[in-house]
């Protein structure tokens, strides 16, 4: 086949397509690199699961430690707090589900979900508004529960989101009771 | 305007030499000397010269500030007190250009004020008018990572705020804001990658002027009557007329940027910086740099879900649709009419809205709860509707006062009502009354 080859397709098509595909893929191939440096490093993925000693807590206390750089609560609810918490009507709602990794992604909201089973007084949570990332504060607010002084976010005593901006009940991370005083977190 | 021949002619040998090589000396010439500009312009129009006067001078102190900077997490905020206390003459550094952000936005808001009121978006100059509005957005997140560098509370608490507003993206909105920051919270890594995007916008900003400027030669200065340049008559050369008026007001602005400077320097800024970054406590009361806040209140107006919306997702579509409102203004409008002179209702419009943003900063500034809510959401309302319905409808049914016939016309006739000069009474008869 000559070069002069008028006909359709012929060997210089080919060759645009080739040389053009081969500059998309090789443009892609180091555009990678320069996308993938700006993701979470390796010491910043490398997440330390934490124990926290909650003895202290008396009915009424919460405690906050850090976890993966974020406020995370522990509060020892009263009898009031949770009686308040489980008597909502989950039609009442803005966010009807759990949030919850302890649990199905698709579990309702109810005051068991959001604690776990056997020490429902306690509630370990994330304490980072679902809004724009700032911290409630606690004991405050309308329900009693928390209080985003940001964009005036309201939770209740569950941490579910009641009023203001926010979209999303507060996270509940994966956790467990490693001994009656004693939380794992991660 | 700028399709005339040039007229410039090299004085001296070198000057020839160089002409016939890179005509740089000519391209100057051409466009800071002899290039006309409508003989009525007022002051509104020297804030481009004052925002290109304000670019040079971040620039400058910016450079030198990086010098003593250290950008990680456990120095910077200290690094900045050292700037501050130790370093010679670096107090006066660091608050010329705290307050010369401030006062960039100052002249750039004036400056897309004056462009809204004497309708400068219009053809030809809408290509104009979006390269400006690019600029606004790069200078938005010029602002926005320079405030993240003394690593205070409102500097890391603003970081958190600002980034969270790509987590209301559904679905890739996670992973979009941890590119951003390098974590899953403000950390060292977002620190870094700030500083190194803060010190390269400004020279992303300076090229996009220079587009805008080229654009502007192009098409031409508007000026206060909206008309097109006719004649030789309208037009004055730049220099020395415009010189003088921009060197004027820049002298001007500077007075009170330097009264800030010497006598308010923290005024603009919020003492809650003075903390150092705690990333387990949110101040009372997170409010962002003063230039932010009208699309700050925007952003919390919105507290109710619209259909599959939520209510967060909807503040950050408004919050950025406020800004997109800009850029779609050339088409917006429907008036042939350019200057809000000759347009009474979009005059008073205009003023409203003027109103409107302002009520908005302050709004802002204000804790988001009780009936600041309901009048934020009011404002909001005003805002969109000013661009989507004022803009298009005004131009349909609003009956334009008579327009002058040049510029020329319009400078006498004023010059007449002013009893300065008997010359306008006697070029101009047919105007009498």
């Amino acid at each position: 086949m000559s070069a002069t080859d008028t006909q359709d397709p012929n060997r210089r098509d080919f060759l645009y397509v080739a040389t053009g595909m081969a500059a998309v893929v090789g443009a892609g191939a180091v555009a990678w690199p320069f996308i993938d440096q700006m993701r979470p490093d390796a010491s910043t993925l490398a997440l330390a699961s934490v124990e926290v000693d909650v003895s202290s807590l008396t009915p009424g206390m919460s405690l906050v430690v850090k976890w993966r750089g974020k406020p995370v609560v522990v509060r020892n609810r009263t009898e009031k707090e949770m009686k308040d918490a489980e008597a909502v009507n989950l039609a009442e709602l803005k966010d009807p589900i759990a949030r919850n990794a302890n649990l199905p992604a698709d579990a309702p909201a109810t005051d068991a979900n959001r604690t776990t089973p056997g020490k429902e007084a306690w509630m370990v949570m994330v304490q980072v508004c679902t809004h724009l990332g700032c911290i409630p504060l606690g004991q405050e607010g309308d329900f009693g529960g928390w209080f985003c002084p940001c964009h005036g976010s309201v939770y209740d005593t569950a941490g579910r989101i009641r009023k203001g901006p926010a979209p999303e009940n507060m996270a509940v991370p994966v956790f467990q009771f490693v001994s009656d005083t004693k939380i794992r977190i991660g | 305007m700028s399709e005339g021949h040039s007229t410039y002619t090299p004085k001296s040998g070198i000057g020839r030499w160089f002409d016939s090589r890179m005509p740089l000396p000519r391209l100057v010439y051409d466009s800071f000397i002899a290039y006309p500009v409508p003989r009525n312009l007022n002051y509104a129009w020297t804030f481009g010269g004052i925002l290109a006067l304000m670019l040079a001078a971040q620039i400058l102190t910016g450079i030198v500030l990086a010098m003593h900077y250290a950008a990680d997490s456990t120095l910077a905020f200290d690094s900045v007190e050292k700037i501050m206390r130790d370093v010679n003459s670096g107090w006066l550094l660091r608050y010329l250009h705290s307050n010369g952000a401030s006062f960039f936005f100052v002249a750039v808001y004036i400056h897309i004020f004056r462009g809204l009121y004497y309708g400068s978006y219009k053809a030809p100059r809408e290509l104009l008018w979006i390269l400006g509005c690019i600029i606004y957005l790069l200078m938005m997140a010029t602002g926005f990572m320079g405030y993240v560098l003394p690593w205070g509370q409102m500097s890391f608490w603003g970081a958190t705020v600002i980034t969270g507003f790509f987590t209301a993206i559904p679905l890739v909105g996670d992973w979009i804001q941890q590119l951003l920051l390098g974590g899953f919270a403000v950390d060292n890594p977002t620190l870094n990658r700030f500083f190194a995007l803060h010190y390269l916008l400004p020279f992303m900003i300076a090229g996009v002027v220079v587009l805008h400027i080229w654009a502007l030669h192009v098409v031409g200065q508007n000026n206060p009557t909206g008309i097109e340049v006719k004649s030789k008559t309208d037009t004055l050369a730049f220099t020395p007329y415009a010189t003088i008026k921009d060197g004027f007001g820049m002298i001007v602005f500077l007075f009170v940027f330097a009264y800030f400077v010497f006598y308010l320097p923290n005024y603009l800024g919020h003492p809650d910086n003075y903390t150092v970054a705690n990333p387990l406590k949110t101040p009372a009361h997170i409010v962002p740099e003063w230039y932010f806040l009208p699309f700050y209140a925007i952003l919390r107006a919105i507290t109710f879900n619209i259909g599959p919306i939520n209510s967060k997702l909807g503040g950050v579509l408004c919050m950025f649709g406020a800004i997109v409102m800009l850029f779609l203004v050339p088409w917006l409008d429907t008036s042939k009419v350019r200057s809000a002179v000759y347009r009474p209702w979009y005059k008073l419009f205009f003023w409203l809205f003027v109103a409107d943003a302002i009520l908005l900063g302050w709004l802002g500034s204000q804790p988001a709860e009780g009936s600041y809510v309901f009048m934020a959401q009011m404002a909001t309302l005003f805002y969109f509707a000013f661009f989507l319905v004022a803009l298009p409808v005004l131009g349909l049914i609003e009956k334009p006062r008579r327009l002058p016939n040049s510029i020329t016309e319009a400078v006498l006739e004023k010059n007449k009502g002013g009893g300065g000069h008997p010359a306008g009474a006697t070029t101009a008869p047919e105007t009498k009354g």
